[in-house]
């Protein structure tokens, strides 16, 4: 089908029909709400001077932050990458599948483990109080830099492994020899063979992991402060808190151009490959570390990362189920010691709480929305992929219009709900029912991702066979497709599933006290005095640590060897 | 003059190599033969330095290189799929080496440019490496191992990846190119027109060690076993049991068959095998009614300069070379002189 007929271009309008709708409603429009409201004239006597100030600061802020944890997360991930590449060890596949975790976790649990590591109530901060007899936390990283770049590095050093490490455990071992054989020594090689063929992989990663700073919004809220308001915090703050639409519209409008232009780069960047000369089979370098210095480098690095990764997931965890302080209401006897009474409180609606719910209504509230996220995810991404798949020259258009909701954040998605279906026009749709459609376009991106490679590298020779053989259009589809299709659908399913229960950029905008999701629950509880409060936010986010944790594992179990996880 | 002595290596579990020694002369060129996963190519990466041996020696005009790293070894070593750098030209790959000898920049331009005129690609100079054809990169790679003008040069089966055709012509420049420059040389390959056509001498590899080593004609004329005979594809193997000594006979389900016992000492009753060359036939003529056999002609194939016969005779298949087309079916009678039948040991 070199020529495409009448035919084929009704098909792809048909199976376009749906996602483009949804995208054009639900993603579209809000976005053009806010452009409409960031230029609109009746609010033009409004901006000054001091406007603009307001949004250089929290931008110049937003980079520095950014580029200043890029480079310590490859700091820690170039070793890191160098390490799972290289060396076959005991433990190799536990300490890989460890260090990919961080990456899948909401952003609240991280904040929280964090917090239960380094915070005034952290296991830090009470053992040194213990230990040297203190009456005030000794400690204070929380509402600082070092604990946003910590956290940052916590989550993205997976991408650096995950990229540069796949980049460099396929290098082709042979051309770095080829170099030694022309009188290269060991620094020479890495220069001129190693490192240039690398660095595609390298910034790529870098740029990636930018992206991913530059947009990062649960942890700075939780664990930066007021005074350290990247795009995304203070966006948050001027539309719910100061009431200051236009300035959040405007800030919205600065981080989606930045975004697009470093997801750009990076889509440029991931371009630039040598083929298959470069390549060798995935696992062929993989040998066992010789000699003191591999020996120690492997024992080192590991050491490295379980401490960067294990300590704060266990923190949290321990935390949850020990009472380390009074109560509030609970003066003098303080009873520490091992505890489920957090657990056992996620039941109970008590009067004066901050919902008019159980904790464990927004669980239930959650696994509804992350169900709603799947079915909604899956279906636009099939038709989706479908589409795209078609040989239509209208797609060079297309994917473009199907992938930018992956530059825009989620916060400004949930302004853009904010501004848009508030109005009374749409006062018919539930406004909860917002919450698994944000989830959906956030997610959509993901599962397009996922699908689209999976289905080109279906050869069109299997259908083709399958139809000589008998096979009508459906059967075509059921037995050759949908088994081929199988693995990746569960991953993307999964995929949007975590994403939907982690999501909380644009449920902070959309959940009302009635219908709170766990993140927002958690970063409730979280930020109020108290420690069945601040108990109850460790449990909750142990619960979805353990979700999510399930959830990476069973993505690693589904997925194909040799699959990309980006 | 390189000297390897005792080469062991295991590999996961297995050996690999279990005592290599031979020695590689001035201006010789020496071609290592064997099956593929027959340790070659690890072979070669030991007498470069890229991999540890567990035992024996690498030593070079009676020095041991066994502490030196191979970027000091001036050893040249040209891989199996020519490991050219993808990220440089044509040209660049071709410098690399002279860059890394730091040689004056206009020295490192000129020697690159003469290397390349020698392989007649210097208008390939700003091409890059992952346009060329396999022909085309097979040049550059070996314009690449020779320009900073290494002591010795390895090939990896450097034709290995080239069709057939392309191979042929290949080899002829191939071993131009190796005979100009003078240098002494290991070329590894499982190929044995290859072999017969580049080497000055051959060694087999087999079973991890040096099965057999001579000139082509000595490895042609008289393969040391039955194994080395199969291998280089010299003919028929029929397998049988010596039944007498003076002449030597060996019994065989062709029937009792007398042969030329290619310079070793057999025993009555011991398993051998006997080589029947098809060219060695004689179709028609029966002389004695010595070593005279019959059999059914399955197929005649024309090749051009003679016909190819698949006869079976006695539960055998033979292959024979014939002047003149038989017709399918027909009882053939065919003989060969016991001088041409070649008792080889079984190992």
């Amino acid at each position: 089908m070199k020529h495409p007929g009448t035919k084929s271009v009704l098909r792809a309008g048909l199976l376009w029909l749906l996602p483009a709708t949804f995208l054009l409603v639900f993603f579209y429009q809000p976005l053009l709400a806010i452009l409409r409201l960031a230029f609109s004239p009746a609010f033009e006597g409004s901006w000054q001077g001091e406007s603009t100030a307001q949004v250089l600061k929290p931008l110049g802020f937003t980079f520095w932050q950014a580029a200043l944890s890029t480079l310590l997360t490859l700091l820690v991930g170039l070793p890191a990458a160098y390490l799972f590449s290289h060396f076959d060890f005991k433990g190799r596949e536990a300490l890989r599948l460890l260090s990919l975790l961080p990456f899948i976790l909401p952003t609240v649990v991280v904040a929280a483990c964090f917090n239960t590591l380094l915070g005034p109530r952290g296991w830090l901060n009470l053992g040194l109080m213990a230990l040297l007899n203190l009456s005030e936390p000794p400690i204070h990283m929380l509402q600082s830099l070092p604990a946003i770049l910590l956290a940052h590095v916590f989550y993205n050093t997976a991408i650096i492994i995950r990229l540069v490490g796949s980049a460099w455990s396929r290098l082709d071992k042979k051309l770095v020899y080829a170099a030694q054989m022309l009188g290269a020594n060991p620094w020479q090689a890495f220069r001129e063979v190693t490192l240039p063929l690398l660095l595609p992989a390298i910034t790529g990663a870098s740029l990636l992991v930018f992206l991913f700073d530059f947009t990062s919004f649960g942890v700075v809220l939780m664990l930066g402060g007021p005074q350290f308001a990247t795009l995304e915090v203070e966006i948050y703050t001027q539309a719910l808190y100061m009431l200051n639409l236009r300035l959040a519209a405007v800030l919205s409008l600065v981080q989606l151009a930045c975004t697009l232009l470093v997801a750009w780069l990076q889509s440029r960047v991931s371009q630039l490959r040598y083929g298959k000369a470069a390549l060798s089979a995935e696992r062929a370098n993989l040998r066992p570390p010789r000699g003191a210095a591999e020996k120690t480098f492997t024992v080192v690095m590991t050491i490295i990362l379980v401490l960067l990764i294990l300590t704060p997931l266990i923190s949290l965890i321990t935390r949850s189920f020990v009472t380390l302080e009074a109560a509030r209401g609970e003066r003098g006897q303080v009873q520490t010691g091992f505890t489920l009474r957090y657990y056992q409180e996620l039941f109970q609606n008590r009067t004066g709480s901050l919902f008019y719910v159980p904790p464990i209504m927004a669980v239930r509230n959650s696994l509804v929305y992350a169900a709603l996220t799947v079915v909604i995810a899956i279906v636009l991404g099939l038709l989706g992929t479908y589409a795209l798949n078609q040989p239509w020259k209208a797609n060079r258009i297309f994917e473009p219009f199907f992938m930018l909701p992956l530059g825009a954040s989620a916060v400004t998605l949930g302004l853009g709900f904010l501004v848009t279906f508030r109005q009374p026009a749409w006062s018919v749709l539930p406004f909860p029912l917002l919450i698994p459609i944000a989830h959906a376009l956030v997610a959509l991106p993901m599962v397009v991702r996922t699908l689209l490679p999976a289905l080109r590298s279906i050869p069109s020779s299997l259908r083709q066979a399958a139809s000589t053989l008998g096979a009508d259009g459906r059967r075509v589809f059921c037995e050759v497709d949908l088994p081929l299709l199988l693995r990746p659908l569960l991953v993307s399913m999964v995929f949007a599933f975590t994403i939907s229960l982690g999501e909380f950029g644009a449920s902070s905008f959309l959940s009302s006290p009635q219908t709170p999701t766990i993140p927002v629950a958690i970063y409730r509880y979280i930020s109020q005095p108290g420690a069945l409060n601040y108990g109850q936010a460790l449990a909750m986010s142990s619960l979805l640590l353990m979700v999510c944790a399930a959830g990476i594992f069973l993505i690693e179990k589904i997925r194909l060897p040799g699959e990309e996880l980006y | 003059m390189l000297e390897v002595r005792d080469i062991r290596k295991t590999y996961e579990g297995q050996t690999l190599l279990a005592g290599v020694s031979f020695e590689v002369h001035s201006g010789e060129i020496v071609c290592l033969l064997g099956e593929s996963g027959s340790g070659k190519s690890t072979l070669l990466r030991i007498i470069a330095g890229l991999e540890p041996s567990e035992a024996g020696q690498i030593c070079w005009d009676g020095a041991d290189m066994s502490a030196i790293p191979p970027h000091k070894r001036g050893f040249g070593l040209m891989f199996q799929d020519y490991a050219l750098f993808p990220h440089r030209t044509v040209a660049e790959n071709v410098a690399f080496g002279l860059r890394m000898q730091q040689l004056p920049k206009p020295e490192v331009e000129a020697k690159t440019l003469e290397a390349l005129r020698a392989i007649r690609m210097e208008s390939f100079a700003d091409r890059s490496v992952t346009e060329l054809s396999g022909g085309e990169q097979q040049r550059v790679a070996l314009a690449r191992a020779l320009a900073p003008d290494p002591r010795l040069l390895m090939l990896d089966e450097p034709l290995g990846a080239l069709d057939h055709s392309l191979r042929l012509r290949l080899m002829e420049e191939l071993r131009e190119v190796l005979h100009a420059s003078r240098k002494p040389a290991i070329y590894v390959t499982h190929d044995r027109e290859e072999a017969f056509a580049v080497a000055d001498r051959l060694l087999i590899l087999h079973q991890g060690v040096i099965a057999q080593e001579g000139t082509a004609k000595e490895l042609y004329e008289q393969p040391a076993n039955a194994w080395i005979a199969g291998f280089l594809g010299l003919g028929n193997l029929v397998p049988g049991v010596v039944s007498a000594l003076d002449p030597l006979t060996v019994q065989t389900a062709l029937g009792n068959l007398q042969a030329h016992a290619n310079g070793q000492r057999f025993e009555v009753g011991e398993r051998c095998s006997l080589l029947l060359r098809p060219k060695d036939a004689l179709i028609g003529t029966v002389s004695k009614g010595l070593n005279t056999l019959r059999g059914m002609v399955q197929d005649c194939v024309f090749m051009g300069d003679y016909y190819k016969l698949e006869v079976e005779a006695g539960g055998q298949k033979l292959s024979l070379f014939s002047g003149e087309p038989f017709p399918l079916g027909l009882d053939l009678g065919f003989h060969f002189l016991p001088e041409k039948v070649l008792c080889l040991k079984i190992v």
